[in-house]
C-alpha cells in the first residue's frame, strides 16, 4: 500500500494508458480546432479564401473523430473497469 | 399559413404535455419507480442540452449568415470541456457530491472558507450576468411569434404587441419554474420533473432543427453536393473568421459552459452518478455536432431565398413558412420555444437557489438574531424566497428586454452573458487545483473582472448615450484616455468582444493569483482548500471542525426540523443515534455528527448559511492550524501506519536475532563453565595429590630422617600455598567479574605505582632482570585505584621475570601520552609468544606450553578484568620484538570525569 509497484500487471497497465489517452484527447482536439484554422487564408489582397465547404468538412470531420475516440475510450475503460479498482490511480495522480 | 391562435393553441398543448411528463416523473420518483430512466446517462446528457438555448436555435443561423463559420466556436468550447472531462468535470462533480454543493456560488464560497461575502458577490454577478440571457430568450420567442403574426391575416397590419407578448411569455415561464423548480427544498435532491421536462425539450429542439436542416438540404438544396457548392458560392462562402475572435470565443464558451449557473446545476448538482460524465463526454459533443450540422446550409439557403431585409435570426422559421411547410414551421417554432423554456426554467432554478441561500437566508438569520433554534418552519421562508427570486429574475430579464429595445443580434447578447459568468473561472479553477488560492485573492479577482466586464461589455451593450455617454466612448471615463471602454490602456483596433474578454479575464486572473500570493488564508479556508484540491484522496472528509458541542442536541434537533422537515430530521437523528448506540434518545453532538448535520443542512440552504446556523447553536467553530496539521490526509495516515508496521516487523526480526545470539552465548557460557569446572578440579587435584601422598609418607613411614621430614613438610607447605593462591585468584576473579569489587579511587602518581610494582616483583624473584624506565615520562598524576593498577603491573613484571627466555633478561617500561590517553608498555627481550597462543593469553587457565611456571593461569585474566573496571584495557602487542604488553588508561585528573570512567 505504501509503495506502488514499479511495474503493473497487464490489466492495470492498460487502464493507465487508457486514462493517459483520455487526458490527451482534449489537448489534441484543441490544437486541431483552435490552431489549424488560424492558418487558413481569409479573403484579402487578392488571394482566395479557404472555401467554407473545406472548413465544414474539416471542423465536422474532427468533431466526428473526437466523438468516436471518446466513445471508444469509454468502451475500453468500461471493459477494463470491471474488477479493476482505479481509485488508487486517482489518489496517485 | 399558420394562424396565430392555432400556434398558441399548439403551444399550450405542448406546455400541458410537458407539465404532465414532469408531474408523472415526480410521482414516479416519489414512489421510487422509473429510476432506470430518471437516473439514466441518457437523461443526464439530454439535460446538459440546456446549453443550447433559443440563442443557439435561432441565433446560430443568424450568426452564420453574418460571420460564416464563427458560430461554431460556441459549440466547440463545450465540446472540448466534455471531451476533457477527466481534467475538470470529474473533479467538480466529485467535489459537488462530497460537499453537497448547491450552486456554483456555494462551491466557490465553500472552498474559500464558507465565505458568505463571496457567495453574495457571485450571486449578484450571476444574476446580472444571466439577465441579458433571459431577455434573449424572451426576445427570440417574441420574434418568432411576430413572424407568424406577419403572415396571419387575423392580426391587423401583421404585427402584434411585442411588449405584451413578451410579458405573457415571461409570465408562463415563471409559472412553470415556480411550480416545478421549488417543489422540494433540498437542492441536492434531483428535480426529476424539471430534468425530465428538459430532456424531452432537448429531443424536441434537436428533432426540429434536424427536420428543418433535412428539408433545406434535400428538399430545397437538392442533396449534399449541390448544397456544398451553393455554400461556397454564397456571400459567406470564404473563410472569414478573425484570428483573435476564433480562439477567444472557443475559450469563452468553454469557460461559460463551466461557470454558467444553469450548466452547473444540471452538470454537477443534478448529477446522479459520476460514471454518467464519461458517457456524456462523447454523447454531448455528438448532440452539439448534430445541433450545428445544418446551421450553415440553413443560413446559406436563407440568404439566397429570403429578401435582404429579413432577419437572419429567424431563417429557421421563415424558410419553411415561405415554402408553405406549415407543419415544419410549427415544429421549428416548438423547437425554439423548447430551447427558451428549458433554459429559463433551469437558469431561474439555479439562480433562485443561490439567491435564497446566499442572500435571503443570511439576512433573515441576521434579522432574527440568535433565533436559529426558535421553533417555526424555516422551509416556508426558503421556498417563498425562491419563488420570489424566480419572479424577480424573470422580471429583470423582461425589463432588460424592454430597456435594450429588443434590438441587436441574438448572438452578441449571448456573448455578453458568457463574458459575465466567465469571470468565475479563475476563482473556480484556482479553488479546485491550487491550495494557495485565498479568499481575498478570489474577492479581488472577481471584483476587478466584474467591473471591467461591466464597463467594457455590459454597459456599452445598451448603446451609446444609454448607460455610457458618447464622451466616455471617445475620451475615456472621467476624461482619462486610457479608460475608453473599447480601447483600454490606449490599445485600439481589437475586436470589442475579444478586447473585453481579454482585459477582464487577464486582470481578474492576475489580481486573483497575485493577491493570493501575498495573503494568508485562515484555518477553515486552508482546511477546505486541502479537501477540495485533494478531493480524490479523501472524499469522506475529516470529522474535524466542530469542537464537541457545549449545547445539547435538543437545539440542533429543533433547528434541523425547521430546515429539513420534522420527519426527515427525526429520521436523520435516529439514524445517527443508532450509529452511536443510543437507541431511543437523541444522538450526542459529537464533532462527527455535527459535521454530518452541517452537510445535510448545507444541501438545503448552502454551505455558508449552514455553517452560520450551526455556529449560532454550537457557539463558534474551532479550527486551528494545529487541527489542520492533525488532518493529515488518509493516504498519509495509511502510509504512516504501514511504515509503522514495517518498523515493527523489522524490530521483531531484530529481537529474534538477538535472542538467537543470546542463546548461542548461553550455550557457549555453559560450555565454558563446564570446562572451567574441569580445569579447576584439575588445578586443585594436582597439589592435593602431592599433599596427600607426602602427608601419608610422614604418617606411615617410620624412621625418616629429620632432613627428609623437613623436605616433605616443605613440599606440603608449598603446595598448600599454591592452593591458597589459586583460591585467592579465583575469588578475586569472580569478584571482579561480578562487578562487586569496590574501587578505592584517588589521585596517585604513576611513577609511584610503577615503583611499587617493580620493587615488589623483584623482591621475591629468583632471577635477575634489568628494568629500564623513563622517570620523566612517568611523572603523571592519575585519578584511579592505585593498588589495583599496581596489581596489574606486578603481574606483568612478574611474567617477564618468569618467562623471558633471554640469557640477559631486560624489561623496558615506557609511558606515552596521546591526548587524554595514557599507554604504558612492558616490553622484554624474549622470544615473544607464539602467534597461535596470542589469542589465548587472556583466557582463564591459559598457560603456555613452555611450562616451568607455577601459576594457575589466571593472572592475565585478572589483569584484563581490573583494566576493564578502571575504564582502560590491556592487550598484547603483536608487532613488537619480544613479549610486549600495552596498558591503556584514560589520563585524567578531573575527579568527576575520572569517576565516570570507573564503572560502579
Amino acid at each position: 500500500m505504501s509503495k506502488t509497484p514499479l511495474f503493473l500487471e497487464r490489466k492495470r497497465y492498460r487502464m493507465r494508458r487508457i486514462v493517459d489517452a483520455i487526458r490527451i484527447l482534449p489537448v489534441v482536439c484543441a490544437v486541431l480546432w483552435i490552431v489549424i484554422p488560424l492558418m487558413w487564408n481569409t479573403a484579402q489582397e487578392g488571394q482566395a479564401a479557404t472555401s467554407l465547404s473545406t472548413a465544414l468538412w474539416y471542423i465536422f470531420g474532427i468533431w466526428s473523430l473526437a466523438v468516436a475516440a471518446s466513445f471508444a475510450l469509454w468502451r475500453r475503460s468500461k471493459a477494463g473497469d470491471e474488477g479493476t479498482d482505479t481509485r488508487a490511480d486517482d489518489a496517485s495522480r | 399559413m399558420v394562424a396565430l391562435n392555432q400556434l398558441i393553441g399548439v403551444c399550450l398543448v405542448y406546455v400541458s404535455g410537458l407539465f404532465l411528463v414532469a408531474f408523472l416523473a415526480e410521482r414516479a420518483a416519489l414512489r421510487g419507480r422509473g429510476g432506470w430512466l430518471l437516473r439514466s446517462p441518457l437523461v443526464y446528457t439530454l439535460s446538459l442540452s440546456i446549453y443550447c438555448t433559443a440563442w443557439t436555435f435561432y441565433g446560430a443561423v443568424g450568426y452564420a449568415a453574418r460571420s460564416g463559420m464563427e458560430f461554431v466556436t460556441i459549440y466547440l468550447g463545450p465540446s472540448l470541456v466534455m471531451i476533457g472531462w477527466w481534467w475538470i468535470l470529474r473533479r467538480l462533480v466529485r467535489i459537488g457530491r462530497s460537499h453537497r454543493v448547491t450552486s456554483v456560488a456555494d462551491l466557490i464560497s465553500a472552498r474559500y472558507g464558507k465565505s458568505n461575502v463571496l457567495a453574495i458577490m457571485i450571486t449578484v454577478m450571476a444574476v446580472v450576468g444571466v439577465t441579458p440571457y433571459i431577455a434573449l430568450q424572451l426576445q427570440s420567442v417574441t420574434l418568432s411569434l411576430t413572424i407568424f403574426a406577419s403572415s396571419d391575416p387575423a392580426t391587423q397590419g401583421g404585427t402584434i404587441n411585442t411588449a405584451q407578448a413578451a410579458f405573457w411569455v415571461a409570465g408562463g415561464l415563471a409559472l412553470f419554474s415556480v411550480l416545478f423548480g421549488t417543489r422540494n427544498l433540498n437542492a441536492k435532491e434531483r428535480h426529476h420533473g424539471v430534468v425530465i421536462a428538459v430532456a424531452v425539450e432537448a429531443v424536441v429542439k434537436l428533432v426540429a432543427l434536424l427536420a428543418v436542416g433535412t428539408f433545406v438540404v434535400w428538399g430545397i438544396g437538392g442533396g449534399v453536393t449541390d448544397t456544398l457548392a451553393r455554400i461556397d458560392a454564397s456571400s459567406i462562402g470564404g473563410w472569414q473568421a478573425k484570428d483573435g475572435r476564433w480562439s477567444a470565443l472557443i475559450f469563452l464558451s468553454a469557460a461559460a459552459f463551466l461557470c454558467l449557473p444553469r450548466m452547473f446545476q444540471v452538470m454537477v448538482v443534478e448529477n446522479d452518478d459520476e460514471r454518467h460524465i464519461q458517457i456524456a463526454s462523447w454523447a454531448f459533443p455528438l448532440y452539439l455536432m448534430l445541433m450545428s450540422l445544418f446551421v450553415v446550409p440553413i443560413a446559406v439557403t436563407g440568404l439566397a431565398l429570403m429578401p435582404a431585409d429579413a432577419n437572419p435570426d429567424l431563417y429557421v422559421l421563415s424558410i419553411p413558412l415561405t415554402q408553405g411547410q406549415n407543419g415544419l414551421a410549427m415544429l421549428a417554432f416548438l423547437g425554439g420555444f423548447s430551447s427558451a423554456t428549458s433554459m429559463v426554467i433551469v437558469a431561474t432554478l439555479a439562480l433562485s437557489t443561490m439567491m435564497s441561500n446566499h442572500i435571503v437566508m443570511p439576512i433573515w438569520l441576521m434579522l432574527r438574531g440568535g433565533g436559529a433554534q426558535r421553533s417555526g418552519d424555516v422551509r416556508a421562508v426558503i421556498i417563498r424566497a425562491r419563488r420570489l427570486s424566480i419572479l424577480l429574475i424573470i422580471s429583470l430579464g423582461y425589463f432588460y428586454y424592454r430597456a435594450s429595445g429588443g434590438s441587436g443580434a441574438l448572438s452578441e447578447i449571448g456573448l455578453i452573458s458568457f463574458g459575465g459568468v466567465a469571470q468565475f473561472l479563475p476563482a473556480l479553477l484556482g479553488g479546485i487545483f491550487w491550495r494557495g488560492a485565498t479568499r481575498v485573492g478570489a474577492l479581488w479577482g472577481l471584483a476587478i473582472g466584474f467591473a471591467l466586464w461591466s464597463f467594457t461589455m455590459l454597459l456599452p451593450s445598451f448603446g451609446v448615450d444609454a448607460a455610457l455617454s458618447q464622451d466616455v466612448f471617445d475620451r475615456g471615463l472621467l476624461g482619462f484616455g486610457i479608460l475608453r471602454p473599447q480601447a483600454l490602456f490606449g490599445i485600439e483596433g481589437m475586436d470589442a468582444t475579444v478586447h473585453a474578454v481579454w482585459w477582464s479575464l487577464s486582470l481578474n486572473t492576475l489580481a486573483f493569483v497575485g493577491i493570493s500570493f501575498f495573503t494568508f488564508p485562515h484555518p477553515l479556508e486552508r482546511l477546505q482548500g486541502a479537501q477540495f484540491v485533494n478531493v480524490f484522496d479523501h472524499s469522506s472528509g475529516p470529522a474535524h471542525g466542530w469542537t464537541a458541542a457545549t449545547s445539547g442536541a435538543d437545539d440542533l434537533m429543533i433547528m434541523s426540523q425547521r430546515i429539513l422537515g420534522a420527519a426527515e430530521a427525526r429520521a436523520f437523528f435516529d439514524r445517527h443515534a443508532r450509529w452511536q448506540g443510543r437507541i431511543g434518545s437523541l444522538p450526542s453532538p459529537t464533532p462527527g455528527f455535527v459535521q454530518a448535520l452541517e452537510r445535510e443542512i448545507a444541501a438545503s440552504v448552502g454551505a455558508a448559511t449552514a455553517n452560520a446556523m450551526i455556529g449560532q447553536i454550537i457557539g463558534g467553530q474551532a479550527v486551528s492550524v494545529e487541527d489542520l496539521l492533525a488532518v493529515a490526509d488518509e493516504s498519509a495516515q495509511i502510509l504512516e501506519y504501514s511504515s509503522q508496521l514495517e518498523a515493527k516487523s523489522r524490530e521483531l526480526t531484530e529481537t529474534a536475532e538477538e535472542l538467537g545470539h543470546a542463546n548461542q552465548k548461553l550455550t557457549q557460557l555453559s560450555l565454558q563453565k563446564d570446562s572451567f569446572l574441569s580445569q579447576i578440579s584439575h588445578e586443585l587435584r594436582t597439589p592435593m595429590t602431592s599433599i596427600r601422598s607426602f602427608s601419608q609418607i610422614l604418617r606411615d613411614t617410620d624412621g625418616l630422617t629429620p632432613q627428609e621430614k623437613t623436605r616433605y613438610a616443605s613440599i606440603i607447605h608449598t603446595e598448600t600455598i599454591r592452593l591458597t593462591r589459586l583460591l585467592d585468584d579465583l575469588l578475586d576473579l569472580s569478584v571482579l567479574e561480578n562487578g562487586q569489587v569496590s574501587l578505592n579511587a584517588r589521585v596517585v602518581s604513576l611513577h609511584a605505582v610503577i615503583d611499587q610494582a617493580v620493587t615488589t616483583s623483584l623482591a621475591g624473584s629468583a632471577r635477575a632482570i634489568a628494568v629500564h624506565r623513563d622517570p620523566a615520562a612517568e611523572d603523571v598524576d592519575l585519578f584511579t585505584d592505585g593498588d589495583r593498577l599496581a596489581q596489574v603491573f606486578i603481574n606483568l613484571v612478574t611474567n617477564a621475570i618468569k618467562y623471558c627466555d633471554s640469557a640477559q633478561p631486560q624489561l623496558r617500561i615506557s609511558v606515552t601520552q596521546t591526548g587524554s590517553e595514557l599507554r604504558i608498555t612492558f616490553a622484554d627481550n624474549g622470544s615473544g609468544i607464539p602467534a597461535d597462543a596470542q589469542a589465548l593469553v587472556f583466557e582463564k587457565f591459559a598457560r603456555l606450553g613452555n611450562g616451568g611456571g607455577d601459576g594457575a593461569g589466571l593472572g592475565l585474566a585478572i589483569c584484563r578484568e581490573i583494566m576493564t573496571r578502571l575504564g582502560g584495557d590491556i592487550r598484547y602487542v603483536t608487532d613488537a620484538d619480544g613479549t610486549t604488553f600495552e596498558v591503556r588508561l584514560a589520563a585524567t585528573l578531573v575527579v568527576d570525569r575520572g569517576r565516570s570512567l570507573l564503572p560502579a
